[in-house]
């Protein structure tokens, strides 16, 4: 920190008036922030009020010119609407989300599996060439998903993987594990390597000591790892859309979006499935608030 | 010490307590068996895919026809480099970055400076400004999409009340664009605001303190503390959200579908339409090779970069 003679002198004591209209000066500029701050949370909410406000309209009100903002008919019809098809029974949306579900959550519990132990490794032992087997995992999970899938679809078409929720399993636990694996290695690096040692001087094996006194311990890194896992296979949308086309299998994402392929859209209906389809994801994604800057960064930064 | 039979005296007395083969080979063992199932997931599921491409890339092959793929060398990379329509598309994207993540970077440090100015209500805050990063990207673009809608939006709704004229924001040329960097930067602003956040706290406070007896001024203290101190971190950012943006397709294909026209198609939107509305399999996969090394590049960068601010 460089700081020049000048400035480093100190300064003759500050007369009672100037010091207080610095501090008037500073309670205005606080006023300046706050509003400031209330003016973009205003501008970032919105979108996701107008949202919550357009499924719960009566379907007059949404297409209002001008909008409405306050003064419109409740309704909980997009609602049923979601979940329930218009001739009872369950719905195509219903049926896209169960997908998502099932879909989602294998590929997290695949990936967790696969990604723990080997971010364990990275992190206990010195290997040949770590950094750039390191760097090659996360290069792999930046790859543009669009090039990616040209190829992967004509494996899958010659595996007869197409439209199956093995194949976007699959596709989703390989863009995960890169994930898994760096955020679990800075996990592991968190937990002492001594408990392990002095675990083998005691004459449990290396495998033994992880399992039995590191894995404990780790518990918790590896459900955050697996709750952000969850969301971005949840809301995966590419590989969705272009290995899956029939109602049975496809995951919610591109059945939400199909929503609009017709001449007329119930914005109604695709505001229900969008909160319906969101808030879990906001829900997890509140229940690891803690490991956001490592999650959001594929677990390149830690703080 | 006695020997047994078969051991020399000095490996006895060095042993380890457990039995067996000596640690450091099983330990290597183990780490091969640790490491290795997720290493062939990755090289089945993303080398061996993108080597296919790669091989793909020199042929005329097709994955509607029936006719066999012939090589034809360089064919499909000249055409593609020489392409002016592939140039308008490079351009496209470069606006799109440029636009979007510069738009973010600033208003997302801004926010955070803001932010980690206050003492009460932060945590509150940053959750909820945090809401729009972690939303699907079909559900923002199908949502901006009904709020940018020219005969009901609500946006139109506004700047008619303002007494303003309705913009057709999704259908005309240079509105698509804007509209297509304000909806990604709507969304990923909070990414950056979470980084230079988490940058601006670990600032030590004995650093402002230290200016303030010396009364620096506060745009000193900003200049000579604070940005230097954050600017490795939000770097990481940029880099991070440029690589993001210049593979992005989602938003392109549910906000503006690619157009009017052609002015929004980003390079990905555009080996999207070679290669399933076009089914020049063989030209798409050299096209996206050649977006793959880009990414690679970038990635490499990000990545050094991202080792020396641990390891500095």
């Amino acid at each position: 920190m460089a700081i020049s003679v000048d400035e480093a002198v100190p300064a003759p004591p500050v007369p009672d008036d100037a010091r207080r209209a610095r501090r008037r000066g500073g309670t205005g500029r606080a006023v300046v922030e706050v509003a400031l701050l209330t003016v973009v949370a205003v501008a970032m909410l919105f979108p996701v009020l107008w949202m919550l406000e357009t499924s719960i309209k009566e379907g007059q009100d949404i297409y209002a010119v001008p909008a409405k903002l306050f003064g419109f008919d409740v309704t909980l019809d997009h609602y049923k609407d979601v979940f329930v098809a218009p001739g009872g029974g369950r719905s195509d949306l219903s049926v896209a989300l169960l997908n998502s579900v099932v879909v989602a959550g294998s590929s997290t519990v695949l990936a967790t599996l696969l990604g723990v132990p080997a971010g364990w490794a990275y992190s206990r032992f010195t290997l040949k060439g770590e950094k750039d087997q390191l760097f090659f995992i996360l290069s792999t999970r930046f790859m543009p998903p669009v090039v990616v899938v040209i190829p992967i679809f004509l494996m899958y078409r010659s595996l007869g993987l197409i439209d199956t929720q093995l194949g976007l399993i699959l596709i989703y636990t390989a863009f995960n594990v890169p994930f898994t694996i760096w955020m679990m290695k800075g996990f592991v690096d968190e937990v002492p390597s001594e408990y392990e040692d002095a675990a083998m001087l005691d004459g449990y094996t290396r495998l033994q000591a992880f399992w039995r006194f590191t894995l404990p311990l780790l518990v918790p890194g590896i459900a955050a790892t697996a709750v952000f896992a969850l969301i971005f296979s949840w809301n995966e949308f590419v590989y969705a859309i272009f290995l899956t086309s029939s109602q049975e299998v496809r995951t919610a994402p591109p059945a939400i979006a199909g929503l609009i392929g017709g001449s007329t859209v119930d914005w109604g209906l695709v505001a229900a499935s969008a909160v319906v389809f969101a808030l879990p994801v906001l829900v997890f994604a509140y229940m690891v608030r803690k490991h956001l800057v490592a999650g959001v960064t594929l677990g390149a930064v830690r703080r | 010490m006695t020997t047994t039979a078969g051991h020399p005296v000095r490996e006895a007395a060095t042993a380890q307590p457990a039995p067996g083969r000596p640690p450091r080979l099983r330990d290597r063992r183990l780490a091969v068996a640790f490491i290795s199932p997720a290493m062939l997931l990755l090289l089945t599921m993303s080398v061996f895919p993108l080597l296919w491409a790669l091989y793909l890339s020199f042929t005329d092959y097709s994955a509607t026809g029936n006719a066999p793929a012939s090589f034809v060398g360089f064919a499909n990379y000249a055409e593609i480099l020489t392409s002016p329509e592939v140039h308008q598309r490079a351009l496209t994207t470069l606006v799109y970055v440029v636009g979007a993540v510069g738009l973010q970077t600033v208003l997302g440090f801004g926010i955070a400076y803001l932010i980690s100015r206050r003492t009460h209500g932060r945590g509150l805050l940053t959750t909820l400004f945090l809401v729009p990063m972690m939303l699907s990207p079909v559900v923002v673009g199908l949502f901006w999409r009904f709020m940018l809608d020219a005969q009901f939006g609500v946006v139109n709704s506004f700047l008619v009340s303002l007494g303003l004229e309705p913009v057709e924001w999704l259908t005309r040329q240079r509105t698509a664009m804007l509209s297509l960097i304000v909806v990604d930067t709507w969304q990923w602003t909070p990414f950056i605001m979470l980084i230079a956040l988490a940058g601006l706290t670990a600032v030590p406070k004995y650093l402002y303190e230290a200016a303030s007896i010396d009364r620096a001024s506060e745009w000193f203290r900003f200049r000579n503390i604070t940005l230097p101190l954050v600017w490795p971190l939000l770097l990481i950012a940029v880099m991070f959200r440029a690589i993001e943006a210049f593979r992005l397709f989602d938003l392109v294909y549910i906000l503006t579908n690619g157009g009017p026209g052609s002015s929004t198609e980003t390079l990905s939107f555009h080996v999207y339409k070679v290669a399933f509305l076009g089914f020049n399999t063989g030209t798409a996969s050299a096209y996206g090779i050649l977006m793959v090394l880009v990414v690679i590049v970038l990635a490499q960068l990000y990545l050094r970069y991202l080792n020396k601010l641990k390891e500095g």
